[in-house]
C-alpha cells in the first residue's frame, strides 16, 4: 500500500467523520460558521467603503501654505493625495439679494431681475479689484486660472462659458457679462433654460455650473416665495495669494456687509478626486461580471435531485462570497491593506476560487443510494469525494503559490488574497455548505418518506449501512392477490412529473433571476453613482469620518463659538435657506435684521399694514455650498477645459458672502418693458389649493388606471387560459384516470403529439416480433407471420399469402401447481378432441378465422394426452367464462404471460386472459407465481403437417430471412420479402421455444433442454451476414441480403442434447457467445463457432428468466429468485450479485453504465454496473413492466397498460406516456422490440405499434 | 494624440485572421470539403436530411464563435485602453471604434476559424476531448482569458521579462487548467507562431506601431495572448461541437452514434 493510498484512505476517513459530525449537528455548526464568518468580516468595517466619490481634507487658511511633493515624516493625518499644489484654487463669492421691501406693485420678475443684474457691477468690481502692497501690484487677471479653448465638442456652450482667459463664472455669463444685453433681454429665464439640456441628467448642468447653487436654491424663479435670490461667483485661481484674497474679501464686505453674516472663514478644504470610471472602463468590467454570472448560472444549474434547488444554490453562491469576505477581513486584520480594486478583481477571484466543489460534494452525497441514513449519506458523499477535492485544492495552492513567486507586487497581493479565500472557502465548504446540505437531503427524505408511508408499512424497514449491505432474499409473496391490492401510490422513489415541472421552472426561473439580480445591482450601480444617489451620501459619511472633514450641514464645530443659527432640522442637508414668512413683529432672532439697511420706504403700501419683508439669512449651509452640488460639478467645469481632476485635487478658499438688498425703486427702473405681462403671482392660498387638486387628480388617475389593468388583465386571463387549467389532462380524451403513474399528483404530462403508428392487419394476439432494423416480423396466433417496413409501416409480406390457415392457432393452457409440471394443452395438438372448444371460439366474435375449424385428425400422437386436462364441457359455462374474458377474480396472469414473452418471444399461446379454469381436474389453482408455467412438455415428434399446422414459438429475423421455430420442432426460413418458404428443417422433435440467429448460424433452443446449432448455407458468401450485433441494435442496411436465387440450406451442425436438465427458458447470442438460461438454476455459455460449452455458470438459486448479453461480452442474469448477477463472461467468474426484486426478475437491459432490471414486483430497479449499487428505482403500475428497452444512454421505454413509457435513465422521472390506443383494457405491451431508427415497435392485441421516439424528448445535457 | 498601444490587441487580432486565411485557409476549407462529402455519402442513403442538419451546425456554431470573437475584440480593445477618463459617452463610442472597422469581424472570423478547427482537429485524431466538458468550465476560461488580458493591460511590471514570463505562466495555466490536450496544445502554439509573425511582418511594412515595443518592434507578451486566446476559443468550440448535437435532439444524437459507429 503506497503512501498514496495510504493518505488516500485517511483523508476518507476524516471527511467521512467530518460528515457525520455536520450531519447530526447541524444547528450548532451552522450557528458557528455564522459565528466565525462575522467575526472575520468584522475587520471590514474599519475600511472605508470603496467608491469614487471625492475625499476631503480641511486645513486652517492662516497657516496654509502649499504642501510639497515629498511626502514629510509628520504626516499625520494628513492624507497621502495632499501632495503638491492642487489644480486650483477656488474662490466663490456668495451673493444673495433681495428686493425689500417687498410691495404690492411689483412683479415677479422684479424678484430676481435686479439681484441678477447687480452680478455685473460686483464682477466689475472683482476684476478690478488691485491690490497693492509693498511687493507689488496683484490683480485677479494674475493670479487666476487662465483657461484656453472649450473642448471641441463644446460648441454650444461657447458663448456662455468664457475662453481664453480667467477661468470666471457667474450668471453673468448667460448674458457675455454684459449689462446692455442682460438690460435688453425681454425674458431672462427663457434665456437661462434655453441652455438646459433635454431629457434627463446626471451630470452637472450648466446652470449649477453658473449660478454655482442648486436650481431650486437660486430663487430665480415666478414662483419664488422666499423673494430672495442666491447665486455664486466662481473665481478659479492658479496661485494663491492671500494678500490679495483677503483685501478682496475686505473690499466686497465693505461694500456689501452681511451683518448677521457668522460664516467661518478660516478653513479651506482640499477635494482630491478619484478616478472616475468611464463606460470605456465600465464596459470591460461589465463583461467580467456578465462572464461571471453565466459562470454560476451554468454551475448551479447542474445542482439536481434535492429538495430545493434554490436554497443550495444560494447556499453554494454564499459559501463563496463569504469566503471572499473573510479573506478581505482577515488579510485586513493582519495589516495587509487592500490596494486593488476590488470590483475588478472580484469576479476573477470567484472564478479562481469557484464553485466546483461544491457542486461535486452535492452530486456525490446525492448519488449516494437513497435509502441510507441522511447521516451515512452525507458521510458517504464526503468521502467519496474527498480525494479529488484535496487533489483540486493542493492544485489551485501551488498554483497560486507560483502565482506569488512572480514578485509583482498586484500579483502577489493577489494570490495573498486567492490562498486565504481558497482556505476559508474550504472551510465554509466543509462545515456551512455540507451542513445546509444534510438539512435539504433530511427534508427531501423526510418529504419521500410521508409520501410512501402509508404503502410501505408493512415493508421491511430499509436497511442502513455504509456499504449497503447485501440484502437477505426477500420473502417470496404471500399470494398473487396481494399484487392487485397495491395502491398506485406506492411508489418509493420516482421523480414525478410534478417534480421535474418544478426542476424545470427553477431551472428557467434561475435564468430570470440572474437577470433580475443583474439588474439590481446595475441599478444599484446607478444609483450609487448617481450624483444624488447613494454615493454622496456615503461620501459624506466618509468624509464624515476623517477627522477635519465637515460634510454635514448642521454640523458646526463647538470650538468656533458660533451658536447654530437655526437648531431646527440641523443635520438635513436639503435644509433651505430659512426664511421666516413674514411675521408681524420684527423677530427676536438676532440674525433677522435685514429693514434698516436701505431706509425701506415703508409709506408706498401704507394700507398693507406689515409689508413683506424677504429676509435674508446666512445659515452654515451657506459655507460651503458647493456641497449641495452634484460631486461632478468640479470635475465637470474643469473637463470642459480638457483639464482633469482625477487623481488630483481642488482647494476651495472660504466663501465671501455678499448681501444685497434692492429697493423697489431700483427693481422698477431695471425693469424691461416685456416683464409686466407676466401674470402677478397667485395668492398663497390659491398657490396651494391647485396643488392639493392636482393629488387628488393624480391620484385618482391612477387609481383608475390600477383597476383598468387589473380588469385587462382579468380579461386576458379568461381569454388565455382555459377554464380548467392546470387539469387539461383530465379532460383529455386518452387518458384513463388512474392508468397514468402520475394523475393522483394533479399533473398531467403534455399532450404529446406522438401518435403512434398502428399496424393492424394480424387477426390474433401477437405473439412473436421479430425485427432486424429494417424489417419487421410479426406472427400472430393464427400463425400468420407478416413482414412490415419498419421505416413506413407498410406490410410487406404476408405468410401464408393463401387463404389457408391453421384452424386454431392456439388455446386455452393451464397451469399446474409446480412450474415444473406444468402441462399445457393446445387444442390443435389435440385436434379433433376440441372441437367443441372451436364452438367455443366460435362465440368469439374477435376471432372470426377460428370458425373455420375443421375436424383434423390427431396428428401428434407423441404428445401427452391432455385430454383430461381440458375440460370439454363449455356448454355449461356461462358466457363470462368464455376465453378471452377478462379476469373477473382478479387474478391475472397476465404478468406471467408478459414476463415469458419478453424473455424468449415464448412459444406461449399467448393469451393474456387468465383462464378461469372452470373445474381443472389436475388439482388445486396454481398455488405460486411462476413464471415459467406455460413450459409445455416436450412434444416428439410431429412430421408431415403443413408449416401452419403447428404454431410459431419463436421467430427471428436477418437480413432478408425470417427464422421461424415451431411447436413441432420444425426449423423454418422465410424469405422476408416475397414470404416464400426457402428452407425448413425437421431434425428436432421436440418444440423450438428460442431461437437466435447469428451471423450464418441459428441456434434453437427446444423444450427438452437440447440445444441445436444450424448452419445456413447459401451458394454465395454473404458479407452482409458477417454483421454481429444484438436484435435490437442490429444495422442492418435495408438492401437484401439474400437473393432469391440463393439457394439457402439449412443443416444441422451440432446438437447439444440435454444442454440443460431442465427446460431452456432463455437463450441469447451476441459477441459470438450464445448463452443459454434454464430451470436448472444455471446459465451455460457456448461458443457459437464450434457449440463448444464453455462455462456453467451457477449462482442463482431459482431459474434463469432473463439474460442480457451485448458485444461487449457483458453477461447478466436474472433469476426466479430475484436475483441479477453480473459475469464476467471471459472467465466465468461472477462480478456482482445483488437481490433486487421481490419475485422473478422479468428482464434485464444493461447500457454502458447500469443494468436495468425489471421484475414482477413491478419495480424497476437501475443498477450502477461497476459497482452493483442499486441507484435507485421506480415503482410502476400493476402489471406493466414487463417490458424494457433501452433507446439510447439515458432513455428508457416501458411498456405498460396500453401505453408506452419513456424515462429520463439518468434522473429516473417519467419524460412521456404514449397511449396506443383507445381502449385499453387490459392490453398490456408485452413484448417491446427498439429498431435503430429511434423508433420503438410494440405489440398491441393483436396489433403492431410503431412508436417513434417522440421530439418531446430533446433533452439538454 | 497617438494611442498605438491601444492597438495592439485590435492588430493581433487582425493578423491573427490573416494568418488563418493566408495558411490554413484553403487547407481548411478542403479538409471540411473533404469530410463534409465522406459524412454526406454515408449518410445520404439512409438518412438525407442529415446533411442539411450538419450544415446548419456548422453554420450556427460558426455564427456563435464568431458574435464571441466580435464582443470579445471589443471589450478587449477598451480593456487595453488605458485610463484615460472621459465624461462624455460620445467619446466613449468614438474610442470603442477607434481602432479600423475591419478588426472585430477579422477577430470574429478569427475566432470561429480557430474554434471550428479544434474539434475537427479533434477528431481527427480520433481522441475526443472529454476534460471538463461543461459550459461552466468554459465561463470560467473566458474569465481567466479575460482575466491575463486584463493583468496585461493594467499591471504595472518591473520589465518586460517579468511581464512576458508571468502572462507565459499564466497561458500554460489556463491551457493545463482548462484543456490539457496535446492537440489543443499544439494548435495554440500554432496560433501564437503563426500570428506572432504576421503581426512582426505587418510591423515591417510599417502599417503599424507600437508606442512601447520590447522585441524585435514588438510587443513580447504577444505570444501568450495569442496562446490562451485560441486555447480558450478551441475550448468554446469545442463545447459548442459537443453540445450542438445533443441539444438539437437526443434522437439526432442517437443516429449519430449510430452511423458512426456503423
Amino acid at each position: 500500500m503506497t503512501v498514496r493510498e495510504r493518505l488516500r484512505e485517511k483523508i476518507s476517513a476524516a471527511f467521512y467523520r467530518h460528515g457525520l459530525l455536520c450531519a447530526s449537528y447541524p444547528v450548532p455548526i451552522i450557528l458557528f460558521t455564522s459565528a466565525s464568518i462575522l467575526t472575520c468580516c468584522y475587520p471590514l468595517l474599519r475600511l472605508p467603503l470603496p467608491g469614487t466619490g471625492p475625499v476631503e481634507f480641511t486645513t486652517r487658511v492662516r497657516d496654509y501654505t502649499v504642501p510639497s511633493h515629498e511626502p514629510q515624516g509628520d504626516l499625520g493625518e494628513r492624507p497621502d493625495w495632499y501632495r503638491g499644489p492642487p489644480v486650483a484654487y477656488i474662490q466663490q463669492v456668495l451673493v444673495k439679494a433681495a428686493v425689500s421691501p417687498w410691495d404690492s406693485t411689483l412683479v415677479p420678475v422684479d424678484v430676481f431681475r435686479s439681484p441678477l443684474g447687480r452680478v455685473f457691477s460686483l464682477l466689475e468690481e472683482i476684476r478690478n479689484h488691485v491690490h497693492n502692497d509693498g511687493s507689488g501690484v496683484r490683480s485677479l487677471e494674475a493670479l487666476c486660472l487662465q483657461v484656453t479653448d472649450l473642448l471641441p465638442g463644446l460648441r454650444r456652450m461657447q458663448k456662455v462659458l468664457p475662453e481664453h482667459g480667467c477661468l470666471l463664472v457667474s450668471p453673468g455669463n448667460y448674458w457675455q457679462n454684459q449689462r446692455e444685453l442682460f438690460d435688453s433681454d425681454p425674458d431672462l429665464l427663457k434665456t437661462v433654460h434655453q441652455h438646459e439640456p433635454k431629457g434627463l441628467h446626471t451630470s452637472a448642468t450648466l446652470r449649477d455650473l453658473l449660478f454655482g447653487v442648486p436650481v431650486k436654491h437660486t430663487g430665480v424663479s415666478l414662483y419664488s416665495r422666499k423673494r430672495v435670490v442666491t447665486y455664486i461667483i466662481t473665481m478659479v485661481l492658479g496661485s494663491y495669494d492671500a494678500r490679495f484674497l483677503s483685501s478682496l474679501r475686505a473690499r466686497l464686505r465693505q461694500l456689501h456687509p452681511s451683518v448677521n453674516c457668522s460664516l467661518r472663514e478660516d478653513h479651506m478644504v482640499h477635494v482630491h478626486f478619484k478616478e472616475e470610471i468611464g463606460m470605456a472602463e465600465l464596459i470591460p468590467l461589465v463583461t467580467t461580471y456578465i462572464i461571471l454570472f453565466a459562470y454560476i448560472y451554468f454551475s448551479t444549474r447542474k445542482i439536481d435531485m434535492v429538495k430545493s434547488k434554490w436554497g443550495l444554490a444560494l447556499a453554494a453562491v454564499v459559501t463563496v462570497l463569504s469566503s471572499l469576505l473573510m479573506s478581505v477581513g482577515l488579510c485586513t486584520l493582519f495589516g495587509l491593506t487592500p490596494t486593488l480594486n476590488g470590483g475588478e478583481i472580484f469576479p476573477y477571484l470567484v472564478v479562481v476560487i469557484g464553485l466546483e466543489n461544491v457542486l461535486v460534494l452535492t452530486k456525490s452525497v446525492v448519488s449516494t443510494p437513497v435509502d441510507l441514513e441522511v447521516k451515512l449519506r452525507i458521510a458517504q458523499g464526503l468521502s467519496n469525494e474527498s480525494w479529488s477535492i484535496m487533489k483540486n485544492m493542493a492544485t489551485e495552492l501551488c498554483i497560486i503559490l507560483i502565482g506569488y513567486f512572480t514578485l509583482v507586487p498586484a500579483i502577489q497581493e493577489f494570490c495573498l488574497f486567492a490562498v486565504v479565500g481558497l482556505v476559508s472557502d474550504f472551510f465554509l465548504q466543509m462545515f456551512f455548505f455540507t451542513t445546509v446540505l444534510s438539512i435539504d437531503i433530511r427534508r427531501m427524505e423526510l418529504a419521500d418518506l410521508n409520501r410512501r408511508l402509508p404503502a410501505e408499512a408493512g415493508m421491511p424497514p430499509p436497511k442502513p449501512g455504509p456499504l449497503r449491505p447485501r440484502e437477505a432474499p426477500p420473502p417470496p409473496r404471500p399470494s398473487p392477490y396481494t399484487i392487485t391490492l397495491q395502491t398506485p401510490a406506492f411508489r418509493n422513489l420516482r421523480l414525478p412529473k410534478r417534480l421535474r415541472v418544478v426542476y424545470f421552472l427553477a431551472r428557467t426561473r434561475l435564468a430570470q433571476r440572474f437577470i433580475m439580480v443583474g439588474t439590481v445591482i446595475w441599478i444599484g450601480i446607478l444609483a450609487y453613482t448617481d450624483p444624488a444617489g447613494l454615493r454622496t451620501y456615503l461620501a459624506a459619511q466618509v468624509s464624515e469620518q476623517s477627522p477635519l472633514g465637515e460634510g454635514g450641514a448642521g454640523g458646526l464645530p463647538p470650538h468656533l463659538g458660533v451658536a447654530p443659527v437655526f437648531p431646527g432640522p440641523g443635520g438635513d442637508p436639503a435644509s433651505t435657506l430659512s426664511v421666516l414668512p413674514a411675521p408681524d413683529e420684527p423677530t427676536p432672532l438676532p440674525e433677522n435684521q435685514s429693514q434698516g439697511h436701505h431706509g425701506a420706504p415703508r409709506e408706498g403700501v401704507p394700507h398693507q399694514a406689515p409689508p413683506l419683508v424677504p429676509q435674508i439669512s446666512w445659515g452654515a449651509e451657506d459655507e460651503e455650498g458647493w456641497r449641495r452640488l452634484s460631486f461632478r460639478h468640479w470635475p465637470s467645469l474643469f473637463s470642459y477645459y480638457n483639464i482633469t481632476l482625477a487623481k488630483r485635487y481642488i482647494s476651495i478658499l472660504p466663501i465671501i458672502p455678499v448681501t444685497l438688498h434692492l429697493s423697489p425703486r431700483e427693481a422698477i427702473e431695471t425693469r424691461h418693458p416685456q416683464d409686466t405681462r407676466h401674470p402677478p403671482p397667485p395668492s398663497h392660498k390659491t398657490n396651494d389649493l391647485p396643488a392639493d387638486l392636482t393629488l387628488y387628480k393624480v391620484a385618482a388617475l391612477g387609481l383608475a388606471a390600477g383597476v383598468l389593468l387589473v380588469l385587462l388583465l382579468f380579461c386576458l386571463y379568461r381569454v388565455l387560459c382555459p377554464r380548467n387549467y392546470g387539469q387539461n389532462g383530465v379532460a383529455h380524451g386518452r387518458r384513463r384516470r388512474g392508468d397514468l403513474p402520475c394523475d393522483d399528483y394533479g399533473y398531467s404530462p403534455p399532450i404529446s403529439e406522438i401518435s403512434p403508428l398502428l399496424l393492424r392487419g394480424h387477426s390474433m394476439d401477437i405473439e412473436c416480433l421479430a425485427s432486424d432494423g429494417m424489417l419487421l416480423a410479426s406472427c400472430c396466433l393464427a400463425g400468420q407471420i407478416r413482414v412490415w417496413d419498419a421505416q413506413t409501416g407498410d406490410c410487406l409480406t404476408v405468410i401464408p399469402k393463401h387463404g389457408l390457415r391453421r384452424s386454431s392457432s392456439s388455446g386455452c393452457w393451464e397451469q399446474r401447481d409446480g412450474w415444473d409440471a406444468v402441462g399445457v394443452a393446445e387444442p390443435e395438438n389435440l385436434g379433433g378432441e376440441t372441437e367443441p372448444g372451436g364452438g367455443v371460439f366460435d362465440e368469439d366474435e374477435g376471432y372470426p378465422l377460428r370458425r373455420r375449424t375443421t375436424p383434423r385428425p390427431a396428428l401428434f400422437e407423441d404428445q401427452p394426452d391432455l385430454t383430461p386436462l381440458i375440460d370439454t364441457n363449455f356448454d355449461s359455462q356461462p358466457p363470462s367464462h368464455l376465453l378471452l374474458t377478462p379476469p373477473r377474480d382478479g387474478f391475472d396472469f397476465g404478468g406471467l404471460v408478459e414476463k415469458a414473452y419478453l424473455e424468449h418471444e415464448p412459444p406461449s399461446p399467448g393469451l393474456t386472459a387468465s383462464y378461469p379454469s372452470p373445474s381443472p381436474p389436475s388439482g388445486p389453482p396454481p398455488q405460486r407465481r411462476r413464471s415459467l408455467g406455460y413450459i409445455q412438455p416436450p412434444a416428439p415428434q410431429g412430421q408431415g403437417t403443413p408449416d401452419w399446422e403447428s404454431a410459431v414459438w419463436a421467430m427471428e429475423l436477418r437480413g432478408n430471412l425470417i427464422a421461424a421455430g415451431r411447436s413441432s420442432g420444425k426449423l423454418e426460413l422465410w424469405d422476408a420479402v416475397e414470404g416464400s418458404l426457402r428452407c425448413s428443417n425437421e431434425d428436432g422433435v421436440s418444440g423450438i421455444t428460442a431461437l437466435a440467429f447469428l451471423n450464418n448460424r441459428i441456434v434453437a433452443a427446444r423444450l427438452d433442454g437440447s440445444l441445436d446449432f444450424f448452419t445456413v448455407d447459401i451458394n454465395k458468401p454473404l458479407g452482409l451476414l458477417q454483421y454481429r450485433g444484438p436484435p435490437g441494435h442490429s444495422k442492418m442496411p435495408p438492401s437484401p441480403c439474400y437473393s432469391s436465387e440463393d439457394v439457402i440450406s439449412c443443416q444441422l451442425t451440432r446438437s447439444v442434447q440435454c444442454a440443460h436438465q431442465k427446460p431452456i427458458t432463455v437463450l441469447r447470442a451476441a459477441a459470438g457467445r450464445v448463452v443459454t438460461g434454464s430451470q436448472d438454476h444455471t446459465v451455460r455459455v457456448y461458443r457459437l463457432e464450434d457449440s463448444c460449452c464453455l462455462f456453467t455458470l451457477q449462482g442463482h438459486s431459482g431459474g434463469i428468466t432473463a439474460i442480457y448479453i451485448d458485444q461487449t461480452m457483458v453477461l447478466a442474469s436474472g433469476g426466479q429468485d430475484g436475483a441479477i448477477c453480473l459475469w464476467d463472461v471471459l472467465t466465468g467468474s461472477r462480478v456482482s450479485h445483488v437481490y433486487g426484486h421481490r419475485g422473478d426478475v422479468t428482464s434485464l437491459v444493461c447500457t454502458t453504465s447500469c443494468v436495468i432490471s425489471s421484475g414482477l414486483d413491478d419495480l424497476i430497479c437501475i443498477w450502477d454496473r461497476s459497482t452493483g449499487i442499486k441507484l435507485y428505482s421506480i415503482q410502476q403500475e400493476v402489471g406493466c413492466g414487463a417490458s424494457l428497452g433501452v433507446i439510447s444512454e439515458s432513455l428508457l421505454v416501458t411498456g405498460g397498460q396500453g401505453c408506452v413509457s419513456f424515462w429520463d435513465l439518468n434522473f429516473g422521472d417519467l419524460l412521456q406516456t404514449v397511449y396506443l390506443g383507445q381502449s385499453s383494457d387490459g392490453q398490456g405491451v408485452r413484448q417491446l422490440v427498439v429498431l435503430n431508427n429511434a423508433a420503438i415497435v410494440c405489440d398491441f392485441g393483436s396489433e403492431l405499434s410503431l412508436v417513434y421516439v417522440p421530439s418531446v424528448l430533446e433533452k439538454l445535457d | 494624440m497617438p494611442r498605438l498601444e491601444e492597438h495592439c490587441w485590435s492588430r493581433s487580432c487582425a493578423s491573427r485572421v490573416e494568418s488563418k486565411h493566408f495558411s490554413g485557409g484553403n487547407w481548411v476549407a478542403s479538409r471540411a470539403e473533404e469530410m463534409m462529402s465522406i459524412v454526406t455519402t454515408v449518410l445520404s442513403n439512409a438518412y438525407g436530411s442529415l446533411h442539411s442538419v450538419r450544415t446548419a451546425n456548422l453554420i450556427r456554431r460558426g455564427l456563435v464563435l464568431f458574435t464571441v470573437g466580435v464582443v470579445l475584440a471589443l471589450v478587449l480593445n477598451l480593456l487595453q485602453l488605458q485610463r484615460n477618463v472621459t465624461l462624455f459617452p460620445e467619446e466613449v463610442m468614438a474610442t470603442l471604434f477607434s481602432s479600423a472597422w475591419w478588426i472585430p469581424p477579422c477577430c470574429g472570423t478569427a475566432a470561429a476559424v480557430v474554434g471550428l478547427l479544434y474539434p475537427c482537429i479533434d477528431s481527427h485524431l480520433g481522441e475526443p476531448h472529454k476534460f471538463k466538458r461543461e459550459w461552466a468550465s468554459v465561463m470560467r476560461c473566458i474569465a481567466v482569458f479575460v482575466g491575463i488580458n486584463h493583468a496585461s493591460a493594467k499591471l504595472h511590471f518591473a520589465n518586460n521579462a517579468q511581464l512576458s514570463l508571468t502572462l507565459a505562466a499564466l497561458s500554460l495555466g489556463l491551457w493545463w487548467t482548462f484543456d490539457r490536450s496535446r492537440s489543443g496544445f499544439g494548435l495554440g502554439i500554432g496560433t501564437a507562431f503563426l500570428a506572432t509573425v504576421i503581426t512582426q511582418l505587418l510591423v515591417y511594412n510599417g502599417i503599424y506601431q507600437y508606442t512601447y515595443p520590447d522585441f524585435l518592434y514588438v510587443r513580447s507578451w504577444l505570444p501568450c495572448i495569442f496562446f490562451s486566446g485560441g486555447v480558450t476559443v478551441g475550448n468554446i468550440g469545442r463545447q459548442l461541437a459537443m453540445v450542438s448535437p445533443k441539444g438539437h435532439n437526443v434522437l439526432f444524437q442517437f443516429r449519430h452514434n449510430l452511423d458512426f459507429g456503423h
